[in-house]
């Protein structure tokens, strides 16, 4: 019986009947063109910021709701000036919500604010799978954009950091790229390797004590160390994670200093890498914890670019998600 | 009231019958299997042609949620799903609210039970206090008060020495002992098991360790203690074997294992599917092997629906603060035959494990369909195929993964000590 039941993956979602990219949940089962169509677009978005009017007309007319029920400035304010660029109308939410059946839960927020016509949601929270069940929930009209989901996904994040990659390297083809840090709990981490390798650069490794490497890590296509020395051997892209001071409570890892002395990026490791390795992190930093400050500031560092990048690859996004259906507006060519 | 079942084809392990056989049943209890007595004369005669009969099911895991959560279903509502399923005898947790640490609590549960006139209810006294893992419960008097066995629920004794105590205490009496083996630290917050979905979908993880080093600690309980034992609900290929060879060496202990460990693997929570999310966790391809041929082998004795029926909303949230469980009683059986008739387990090995098996677990006399004995009977039309939908559904709980499926093998009638508990209505 088990065996003619369908397993659906978790992209399937994101579609709808005609293949249309719907939401924007996870880097999983996302098929390649897809991924380089929002980079190139991204692309056509990227000398706007340098531009004397910054805005285009694509989402005149819509309502984006910021839903936030996990605090972030960072990522809160990008979406927004994203969305302003392409004329959207931007509500923020930062809501709180119990944990169980005290109070209203998840979907009775996103009901409502649904009935206020909303065209996309952009949803952070910190429980997996918060925007597949958002997504699931919504009439076909309406848009989703996972902005973090627990352990689970940061899609935006990853997108934002391939174009990274892509403007940096030039291709994804014979890159070796390495992700350092807290694998475990980390949802950018999932979601740059299912980007990584869906681009197809040749080798993905993380690199972290075993307490940090999730198990069977391996059927997601990486390889794992825990010497970091030897996991940055020839690496043409460092990918730092963030490491939250919770977890340095002795349970995880045993002290900063211990973590710093093995995993954090110093320019004698960096050494180990390729002469021309690109060095980036999702901010924010925490400068002597998982990098030190000269690696951070150094000329090797394009986590400033990656800020920059944001917009314009969320612009994309935005843009590709609503240009699914909203076809008097034309292809997506600002 | 006098009762003829003809022409079905009885199964009934524990007597080593498996043929065609009529049956008769007066007073509430069987009078005959095979040839009809002379001068029988039934009120009711029952044509049973192509159906099977069967000794009424028991269920060792079921949850009612009476009292505590009757918003959820009541033991009403949950018996008269029960005898919708071929169960007659069912056995529930301690952990309601309150709990059922004294024999009042369980007097009032079996009262309810038979006052609702469906199917019997017999309940788990609780281990320790409020199943708080510090002080024995009085297990003698729950005993008494008829629960056929004392559990800590899912809640772990944490302190070994309070849990050998109890263990002792416990085969003193003679008591069985219901053992849900998980390692509560290893457990943690986890909600799927410890591996690839785990970590692509970046749910807390529950690994195997937190049911093998359940299973070890307990067995070496076991056998210091020499308590009559239950393992409830095992998960992994790892503890099949630890238990197998346990048995080898004749410790006294059973073993059950949910329906849907034998048909479901970690793989069909795909997107965050929260039907799917029970505890144990679903696991791998390879454990739902090794289950399997555990129930195949013997290892495994008892196949049970570990029902756990939720409220409308209850699975509508992020998957890790969805409700836990599926509600089961009503498609234990089919799902189990559906095992049959692909070959995996043969008809009177099936059969067993839902009735004559757990009869012998809590030591009632039941699960089978001895002249004198009392008359508990499932009528089941094998052929019958149907959509498992929630409209049809008797339990309050519409929280299965199976709805929406074709089942096939339906129950027409259950009768417990010879009195009709469910008929299916014919449309």
């Amino acid at each position: 019986m088990s065996d003619s039941r369908s397993i659906p993956s978790d992209s399937a979602i994101q579609f709808d009947s005609h293949g249309r990219l719907r939401h924007f949940l996870t880097i999983h089962g996302m098929p390649r063109e897809t991924l380089l169509g929002i980079l190139d677009t991204a692309e056509s978005f990227i000398s706007f910021g340098q531009r004397e009017i910054r805005k285009v007309p694509l989402l005149r007319g819509k309502t984006l709701v910021n839903l936030f029920f996990e605090p972030s400035t960072r990522t809160r304010t990008t979406f927004e000036i994203a969305a302003k660029r392409l004329s959207a109308d931007v509500i923020n939410l930062s809501a709180t919500r119990m944990s169980t059946s005290k109070g209203e839960t998840i979907l009775d927020t996103v009901r409502t604010l649904e009935a206020m016509h909303t065209d996309m949601f952009v949803v952070r929270d910190s429980a997996s799978g918060s925007s597949h069940l958002i997504a699931s929930h919504l009439p076909p009209h309406v848009r989703v954009i996972n902005a973090g989901d627990g352990r689970h996904a940061h899609p935006t994040q990853a997108m934002l950091d391939m174009f990274t990659i892509r403007r940096e390297k030039g291709g994804f083809e014979g890159l070796r790229v390495a992700i350092i840090g807290d694998i475990l709990h980390s949802r950018v981490a999932r979601s740059q390797i299912h980007a990584l390798g869906t681009l197809g650069v040749d080798e993905i490794r993380v690199i972290g004590p075993r307490t940090l490497i999730p198990t069977e890590i391996e059927a997601m296509g990486v390889r794992a160390f825990s010497d970091m020395r030897a996991g940055l051997r020839d690496v043409d892209v460092i990918m730092m994670l963030r490491l939250q001071r919770e977890r340095m409570e002795g349970q995880l890892v045993p002290s900063e200093q211990e973590y710093f002395s093995r995993y954090g990026l110093t320019e004698d490791k960096l050494k180990l890498a390729s002469p021309d390795a690109i060095v980036m992190h999702p901010g924010p930093i925490n400068r002597g914890l998982e990098i030190a400050s000269s690696v951070a500031d150094g000329e090797k560092s394009v986590i400033l670019s990656q800020v920059t990048n944001g917009i314009a690859v969320r612009m994309s996004i935005m843009a590709t998600l609503m240009g699914g259906t909203d076809r008097e507006n034309g292809p997506v060519t600002p | 009231m006098k009762i003829l079942i003809t022409g079905g084809h009885v199964v009934d392990p524990a007597n080593e019958v498996d043929r065609k056989a009529d049956v008769g049943i007066a007073d509430g209890r069987i009078r005959f299997v095979g040839n009809a007595e002379p001068g029988f004369s039934p009120d009711r005669t029952i044509d049973a042609s192509g159906r099977w009969v069967l000794p009424g099911l028991v269920d060792l895991c079921a949850r009612l949620r009476e009292p505590g959560e009757e918003q959820k279903a009541t033991i009403a509502s949950e018996t008269a799903a029960a005898a919708a399923g071929g169960i007659t005898g069912l056995v529930c947790p301690p952990d309601t609210w309150p709990v059922v640490d004294t024999p009042a609590m369980a007097n009032m549960i079996r009262d309810r039970a038979e006052s609702g006139g469906f199917s019997r209810v017999h309940p788990l006294g609780a281990l320790t206090v409020g199943l708080a893992g510090e002080r024995l419960t009085d297990m003698a008097m729950l005993a008494d008060a008829g629960c056929v066995g004392v559990s800590n629920g899912l809640r772990a004794v944490e302190n070994t020495l309070i849990m050998r105590r109890a263990m002792q205490y416990a085969s003193t009496f003679d008591i069985p002992v219901f053992l849900s083996p998980q390692d509560p630290w290893l457990m943690g917050n986890g909600v799927v098991h410890e591996g690839e979905i785990s970590t692509r979908l970046g749910l807390p993880a529950i690994p195997e360790a937190a049911e093998t080093v359940g299973v070890a600690r307990d067995l070496a309980l076991i056998e210091t203690s020499g308590a009559r034992s239950h393992i409830s609900l095992l998960s992994c290929a790892r503890s099949v074997g630890m238990v197998r060879e346990a048995r080898e060496s004749g410790l006294p202990v059973s073993v059950s294992v949910a329906i849907h460990q034998l048909l479901l693997t970690e793989r069909n929570i795909g997107a965050f599917d929260t039907r799917y999310k029970v505890i144990p966790p679903l696991r791998t391809e390879t454990d739902r092997d090794a289950l399997v041929e555990g129930v195949l082998d013997g290892t495994i004795d008892v196949i049970c629906s570990d029902h756990q029926p939720h409220g409308a909303d209850a699975k509508l949230a992020p998957f890790g603060e969805a409700a836990t469980g599926i509600a089961g009683l009503e498609s234990l059986l089919p799902l189990t035959l559906s095992l049959v008739r692909s070959g995996v387990l043969p008809r009177s090995r099936a059969v067993a494990a839902l009735t004559a098996s757990p009869a012998r677990v809590i030591g009632i006399d039941a699960g089978h369909l001895t002249p004198g004995g009392r008359a508990d009977i499932c009528v089941v039309d094998p052929e019958h195929r149907w959509r498992f939908m929630p409209e049809t559904m008797k339990s309050r709980g519409r929280n299965s993964p199976f709805i929406g499926e074709e089942l096939v093998g339906r129950v027409e009638m259950t009768l417990a000590s010879g009195r009709p508990t469910f008929e299916l209505e014919t449309p």
